[in-house]
């Protein structure tokens, strides 16, 4: 394998995100979307720890705001489930094609 | 000098009280709006007396001897191109400061008779503000100094006129009455318009003192006009045809005279305003106004205007001498006198002895004015005591209204053109005119005299003679009639205490009879004339015997015929069969407009035009509104509630945006 | 393995298998972050990510899920569109991570021990995060109460 650069974690990173947004769009269950959310914030993370050690070894901004970026993750899976909680309530189900009384 | 500050008084002050009756009457006035009325009037009167006393005594004459133009007063209100726009302004010259002494006194006369005539009526105030309105609209016509002020002013005094002959809005025939005369007049006012167009156009001017030295004198400007033409006759010629035209719509010339008689169906010193003294002479003012275009540079529009008075007097004598209803042959006797004035103009020339005819048709408008007036009024006063309009339910009245009976006389015969009344003077200057110019018309005009003295006799004899006495007479028909009026009961001794109506119906009656006698002595010449000079008139007594004693005939025609009840008439009217019951209908000129509206217009315009709008330009809007309709309906399934295609579509697009500014944004 | 983990969490089609896949995927980054030598993160991500948010969702597939059957499969239209979708994106990436030199920094490394990251953390000077340490919490806070309220079930009153 050669050099494993900075190019090559991108590539990890973005396949990762466009793999999350695929199953954001595919997926019926609302808790399989969560997943895929959290996919995709994953893969922002690694791209941010990534420029901080290729780019930016002086600095440790990236490393700061991955940590931020997992709190805020952590907080919206929370209030995702709330959510999802609520509306199994009210539809006795998880899907989304169920949740669909705001249209026209 | 002349207090020309002054001058704008006199439309201002019937328009003031015009707002104030028109706001307060109905509540506070009530009946004090007729002596408000009366009294500024009155003011207005005094202010037009001195101003005529000024102008033709203190100014009097410049140095070239002629009465010039002034302009009191003039603002400039739209312009349109540097030297045309429409100014508001007061023009001063001898025939507009003779108008409105004739028009604030007539008035004044009317203010005053309608105090005791319209007593008793609910909408008195309303009455008294239309009155002022109509006021002011013929003073701003007349004082206008700018052709398209005289155009408002002409729109106005429509305005007011329908709104004073539809006075009694609850019976239809008023009401229809109203709306003819100003569809009619409006139909005229039309052709008045597009030669307002047509002469600014080709002078460049709307103002009346340039617009007139434009054209008469030899500059670029009557070039241009006559070079143009349009189907062989030169824009000039058109231009004043069709100013004629408008003006022969107000003053009731053949063939747009059908609103005239309709019209009396408004009160009657509503009718002695209007269609006697003022707004049926506004045409004949106009002509006057322009006239030295029409004298100096267009004779065959002159022509036009000629022919057109000379058959509407004849005409109208024609059918004045078979109708019954006396207002209507007051109002046919109108539309032949104002034919006398316009063929008067007609057949006038330009400065000193050749603008006679000038000089008499203001003269004939003066007297005519005045006799005019005095005839309406006292046949208000007839009517006001008979309770009808027809003459068949008069006779014998001149013991019961003596007073009416002398100036009802008086006026019969100035009209009738007997020395030395005051319509002698004027109808013989307009004979001379004729004779000197244009010897058709001298013999037409000479028959249609000796037809006038015959109606009018007619209708004086018929009124208060007839009959042994109208007491007596009614006394026999009392228990037949039945009067829907409560307060006049019918005995004599009510009739005696009713009387010929109050002194304020009186005063005017007596007034203007007096001015019927000595307004022939006026030298109108010294005044008045074509060109502002003076011009002396004198009299032939041979000349002026054909036509005195063809007058006298015919009064004995009328004597022998009706001063007592017979049978002659009748026999007469049956001999002559079709044409009696063809005058006796107007000519049918009524029925033939209705047909033509009716069967024609209507169904050959209206009714496509009808139809394209429905279907066509409503279809039109229908169709957008169902485009719009389809294309939301499609749309509508975009919102579908799921969350997913929104996140498909967000991030779509988001790819969209990318792509476009990564590769395609040029900075 | 963290790709595949990834691809397996988004396509299968039983609920506890894709959290596992997931699981692992999360698992595979936190030995990524090892690997570029960043322990620090690793930690939390394994602390948090792993053992935090991951037993979460499977508390709530607990809660919500009949458990054992099977997910509904998405429509063909669906996927396809967002597979098209997904793959025109990444392919629109990748060209611009292959067009793009990046610059390697050549600073002197500071070496993200605990100490640093912790000093660093709390110092209000430049790159300090104080003020985003706190806010961080104020956010933590207010989602805790949202979400509790959220889910709160109102106990109809007897």
């Amino acid at each position: 394998m050669n050099e494993i650069g900075l190019p090559q974690i991108l590539v990890i990173s973005v396949a990762l995100f466009f793999i999350g947004v695929y199953g954001f769009l595919t997926r019926r269950n609302m808790i399989t979307m969560l997943m895929s959310i959290e996919l995709i914030l994953n893969s922002v993370n690694i791209n941010f720890i990534a420029f901080n050690k290729y780019l930016f070894p002086g600095k440790l901004d990236g490393l700061f705001f991955t940590v931020i970026i997992i709190t805020i993750a952590a907080a919206e899976a929370a209030v995702a489930i709330a959510i999802i909680i609520n509306l199994y309530r009210k539809y006795k189900s998880i899907d989304v094609e169920d949740a669909n009384s705001m249209k026209f | 000098m002349l207090h020309s500050k002054l001058i704008a008084l006199v439309p201002l002050l019937p328009l003031a009280t015009f707002l104030v009756i028109g706001l307060f009457g109905r509540k506070y006035l009530k009946n004090f709006s007729g002596i408000l009325g009366t009294l500024s009037l009155l003011t207005a009167a005094v202010i037009s007396f001195y101003t005529a006393y000024e102008y033709f005594f203190v100014v009097g004459k410049n140095a070239a001897g002629v009465y010039e133009q002034i302009i009191a007063f003039k603002y400039t209100w739209l312009q349109f191109s540097p030297g045309m726009s429409i100014d508001m302004g007061i023009i001063l010259d001898p025939i507009s400061i003779m108008m409105i002494v004739v028009v604030t006194f007539v008035s004044l006369m009317v203010h005053i008779y309608s105090m005791g005539y319209m007593h008793g009526e609910e909408r008195y105030s309303t009455y008294y503000a239309f009155l002022s309105l109509f006021t002011f609209s013929m003073l701003g016509l007349v004082l206008a100094s700018n052709i398209f002020q005289i155009y408002i002013f002409w729109e106005l005094v429509g305005v007011s006129s329908f709104l004073l002959i539809g006075f009694y809005y609850d019976k239809p025939s008023a009401v229809a009455a109203a709306k003819k005369a100003f569809i009619v007049t409006r139909f005229a006012d039309l052709g008045f318009l597009i030669g307002i167009l047509v002469l600014a156009f080709y002078s460049g001017t709307l103002d009346f003192q340039t617009l007139i030295e434009r054209f008469t004198t030899n500059s670029e400007y009557y070039t241009a006009v006559t070079a143009a033409s349009f189907m062989g006759i030169s824009a000039l010629t058109w231009g004043l045809v069709l100013v004629f035209i408008g003006g022969a719509g107000k003053s009731a010339m053949f063939p747009l005279h059908v609103w005239l008689p309709d019209a009396m169906e408004g009160p009657t010193p509503v009718s002695a305003l209007i269609h006697a003294a003022t707004m049926v002479v506004a045409g004949v003012y106009l002509v006057a106004r322009l006239f030295p275009v029409f004298a100096l540079s267009c004779p065959p529009a002159l022509d036009v205007v000629t022919y057109v008075g000379l058959f509407s007097s004849l005409f109208a004598a024609i059918i004045a001498c078979t109708q019954t209803d006396i207002k209507r042959v007051l109002a046919y006797s109108t539309m032949s006198q104002i034919g006398f004035m316009m063929f008067a103009l007609g057949i006038s020339g330009y400065g000193g002895e050749e603008g006679l005819g000038y000089m008499a048709s203001m003269f004939h408008l003066f007297t005519h004015a005045m006799f005019k007036a005095l005839l309406f009024l006292g046949a208000g006063a007839v009517i006001h005591y008979v309770h009808s309009n027809e003459m068949k339910d008069m006779g014998g009245l001149r013991k019961s209204m003596p007073v009416t009976h002398i100036t009802f006389l008086i006026a019969c015969l100035a009209i009738a053109g007997i020395p030395p009344f005051a319509g002698f003077f004027s109808k013989e200057e307009i004979l001379a005119a004729a004779f000197h110019s244009n010897k058709v018309v001298f013999v037409v005009a000479i028959i249609t005299a000796a037809i006038t003295a015959f109606y009018m006799f007619r209708l004086y004899f018929s009124i208060f003679w007839n009959k042994p006495s109208y007491a007596e007479a009614s006394a026999g028909e009392q228990k037949v009639e039945a009067h829907g009026h409560d307060d006049h009961a019918h005995t004599d001794h009510a009739h005696e205490k009713h009387g010929e109506g109050t002194k304020t119906m009186l005063l005017p009656l007596i007034l203007l009879g007096l001015l019927a006698i000595g307004a022939g002595f006026i030298p109108f010449g010294h005044f008045v004339s074509s060109d502002g000079k003076g011009l002396e008139t004198e009299f032939h007594l041979m000349f002026s015997l054909a036509p005195v004693g063809l007058a006298l005939l015919g009064i004995l025609l009328a004597m022998w015929l009706y001063k007592r009840a017979n049978t002659k008439p009748t026999r007469i009217s049956e001999a002559v069969g079709g044409i009696y019951r063809a005058a006796y209908r107007k000519f049918y000129i009524d029925e033939i407009y209705l047909f033509i509206t009716k069967k024609i217009i209507f169904n050959v315009i209206g009714k496509p035009a009808a139809w394209i709008d429905k279907n066509i330009v409503d279809g039109c809007i229908n169709l957008s509104a169902t485009l719009a309709e389809n294309f939301s309906e499609t749309l509508r399934p975009m919102q579908s509630g799921k969350v997913q295609h929104y996140a498909m579509f967000f991030f779509v697009g988001v790819l969209g945006f990318a792509v476009l500014f990564i590769y395609f944004w040029t900075n | 393995m963290i790709i595949g983990g990834a691809i397996m969490a988004v396509t299968s089609l039983k609920i506890f298998r894709a959290a596992i896949y997931l699981l692992f995927s999360l698992i595979g980054i936190a030995g990524l972050y090892f690997w570029l030598n960043y322990e620090f993160i690793a930690a939390v991500q394994i602390v948090v990510y792993v053992g935090g948010i991951v037993v979460l969702i499977i508390f709530s597939i607990f809660l919500t899920h009949h458990s054992g059957e099977d997910m509904k499969a998405p429509k063909i239209a669906q996927s396809v569109f967002a597979a098209i979708a997904a793959a025109a994106g990444f392919a629109l990436t990748l060209t611009l991570i292959n067009r793009h030199s990046f610059l390697v920094g050549a600073e002197k490394a500071v070496e993200p021990s605990v100490n640093n990251i912790g000093m660093q953390m709390l110092s209000t000077t430049e790159h300090g995060y104080l003020l985003p340490f706190e806010v961080i919490s104020m956010l933590l806070l207010a989602s805790m109460i949202g979400a509790i309220v959220i889910a709160i079930k109102i106990k109809p009153k007897a």
